[in-house]
């Protein structure tokens, strides 16, 4: 052992060169701590006060179960169009040049700073039967608000820049020139496209669909406006979560919120596990 | 297949400036050529191998027209003109395997042209043993080195058999050994297959060794075209030569034939007036003492004794940028060269490019050694 060793690494040389491990890790730690593991303790400590049997009534009631395949549905045909739209607008974003690329690239954020109460209350105006794009859309025999149709409207709405905000950095890394050998090589656009340049972007496609859909499982504002919130028809799980509490049963609100978490949660483990397989592949791993 | 490009210029547009990237630009490259488009960065030599590859397009508004053989491709998209095209950084498809990659432009051909999924196989294993690369055929491109993926977008690129092969500075990102390795096996490559190729680089030594024909560009206009050797020794002007190598510059005033530059002189068959001469490094002798012809003192101040020759790095007070030249070893033992020693250049050989005179002058002056 050097005689010669700094003062703070006395009797052992320092195991990082990078500063501020502890520090930043302590801080970091504390603050999941209180932001996120604080709460989600609280939530079990509600349902600390119910049986099983009481937990599973409450979770498999006809009206919540009813709730969740409305929920369930329409964020998933949300998350499908914003992913073939969040596709398209970041690919825009990414590969051409034009005049306000720079404003509709601020433009992708607006959902994630606008209050989701605010897109909620003017979705319900525009489409309500006397609204801009109800007046157009009724005598088609389409009706947006009040229905489920308007819920994934809602839902898409406040979840694109997930798929857009996702995919774009992705695309901004795959250079041009990858897209031009497979030209090069005789492959038409389609062609390219579906084989070269689509494989990349998957697993953030995904992720990004897949956040999206998460998303759109808890959003409660944008949605409660649009949904008209019938028994059965148009309600959604954050609704019934929403009348528990008003009923001060916060056991049973809690009991619904932990299916809801439980959901999101396995889902992201999963995209996450399935991502990093295909992340290493691309950076050399076994594959 | 042979190559003709007619009035290849191109323009770009950035907000209302418009620049020129390539004044028109006329070229025949025989069948069979390996030809190197060498210039520094900005000479508009990627973007003229973008165009013939049909990447880019060229103006429209000066009769643009490009052959390949007898068949005019101009108005033709870039796959349906046969080419390969290899780019400097690879432009590998990252999540497909080395196989994968090389059978890419096999397995998207129309249904009715394609090949078996047999043949297919047959063809890219020939493709890989060619490359050296058959063990590697199921990695993926991440867990190759960089010379071996740059043989791999070789390999993907002929795979179509292609007329003509173009390359985008093919060994710029690879480090000097490795270069100079692939290099040579293209070389071989090109005399085997028998392709007409084109490859851009910055690198002389590159351009000078690999191809039948280079052409030396700048500032978008092709500067000189013609055989390595033809290039070197006669350059068409000051920006060829200067570009091809070290360069020693003597500026001076000429006066009764004698030209001055501070305490230096020179003897020199030239008529009155300022003067700038050029030397390359292996035109300068060191001696111990000056001549009656050439007073140049001068001091070392670095050498470098790796390789063929020993370069020797000189300076002085009348000098404005310090001189290069390179000795023989068994010079640099006699004269018993050290860092700081004095001693006396003499140019065997000058060259001049006179301003607003294509023609340079080489004067050979009394040579003793």
């Amino acid at each position: 052992m050097s005689t010669r060793a700094l003062p703070f690494a006395i009797g052992r040389a320092p195991k990082r060169v990078l500063p501020g491990f502890g520090l930043s890790l302590g801080v970091s730690l504390l603050f999941i701590s209180l932001v996120l593991l604080l709460p989600m303790t609280g939530l079990f400590g509600q349902l600390a006060g119910l049986s099983l049997a009481e937990y599973w009534a409450i979770i498999s009631d006809g009206r919540v179960v009813a709730s969740y395949s409305v929920t369930i549905g329409a964020a998933a045909v949300a998350a499908l169009v914003n992913g073939a739209f969040g596709l398209l607008l970041a690919w825009v974003l990414v590969r051409y040049e034009f005049p306000g690329k720079r404003l509709l690239d601020a433009l992708m954020d607006l959902p994630f700073a606008l209050p989701t109460a605010v897109a909620g209350i003017t979705l319900a105006t525009l489409y309500s039967s006397n609204g801009w794009m109800g007046r157009l859309l009724e005598p088609l025999g389409l009706q947006v608000a009040y229905t489920w149709v308007g819920i994934a409207l809602a839902m898409a709405f406040t979840s694109i820049p997930f798929v857009v905000r996702t995919v774009q950095p992705v695309l901004e890394d795959l250079p041009v020139e990858v897209d031009e050998a497979a030209l090069t090589l005789g492959a038409n656009d389609g062609t390219a496209f579906r084989r070269v340049i689509l494989p990349h972007l998957w697993p953030a496609l995904v992720t990004g669909t897949g956040l999206a859909f998460v998303r759109s499982l808890g959003e409660f504002g944008a949605i409660i406006f649009i949904a008209g919130n019938m028994p059965y028809e148009t309600e959604i799980t954050a609704l019934m979560i929403f009348v528990r509490l008003q009923e001060y049963d916060y056991a049973g609100a809690s009991a619904i919120a932990s299916v809801v978490l439980f959901v999101s949660l396995a889902l992201l483990l999963a995209i996450n596990i399935w991502q990093g397989r295909f992340i290493k592949r691309l950076h050399g791993g076994g594959g | 297949m042979s190559i003709r490009l007619h009035n290849i210029g191109k323009h770009f547009d950035a907000g209302r400036q418009r620049t020129r990237a390539l004044e028109p630009v006329n070229l025949d490259i025989h069948d069979g050529e390996l030809i190197g488009l060498l210039g520094p960065s900005g000479s508009g030599k990627t973007t003229l191998l973008r165009i013939i590859a049909g990447l880019e397009c060229a103006d429209s508004d000066s009769g643009a027209r490009i052959l390949f053989g007898d068949r005019d491709v101009t108005n033709l998209h870039v796959r349906d003109r046969r080419i390969g095209f290899v780019f400097q950084h690879y432009a590998l498809f990252r999540h497909m395997t080395v196989f994968d990659n090389v059978a890419f432009g096999l397995t998207v051909m129309p249904r009715k042209h394609r090949p078996t999924t047999g043949e297919i196989r047959a063809r890219v294993h020939r493709l890989l043993e060619m490359v050296k690369l058959e063990p590697l055929a199921n990695r993926y491109p991440a867990q190759l080195s960089g010379g071996q993926q740059q043989r791999v977008s070789l390999a993907r690129a002929l795979a179509l058999r292609p007329d003509v092969l173009l390359l985008d500075e093919p060994f710029g990102a690879l480090d000097a050994k490795v270069r100079q390795d692939l290099r040579l096996w293209l070389r071989h490559l090109h005399d085997e297959l028998g392709f007409t190729s084109i490859f851009v680089t910055h690198d002389q030594e590159e351009a000078l060794e690999l191809s039948d024909r280079v052409a030396v560009m700048s500032n978008g206009r092709i500067e000189q075209i013609d055989t390595p050797d033809a290039v070197y020794k006669a350059p068409a002007n000051r920006f060829v030569f200067e570009f091809l190598g070290d360069v020693n510059h003597l500026e001076g005033e000429v006066r009764d034939g004698v030209l001055t530059c501070g305490e230096a002189h020179l003897s020199v068959d030239l008529p009155d007036g300022p003067e700038e001469l050029l030397l390359r490094p292996h035109e300068v002798r060191l001696v111990e003492t000056p001549t009656p012809e050439a007073r140049l003192p001068m001091t070392v101040t670095a050498i470098s004794p790796v390789g063929a020759e020993v370069r020797v790095e000189l300076a002085a007070d009348w000098l404005g940028e310090p001189w290069l030249a390179t000795v023989r070893h068994a010079d640099y033992e006699r004269l018993d060269l050290r860092r700081g020693q004095r001693l006396f250049a003499v140019p065997r050989r000058w060259h001049r490019f006179p301003a607003g005179q294509p023609e340079r002058t080489v004067m050979a002056t009394a040579d003793a050694a």
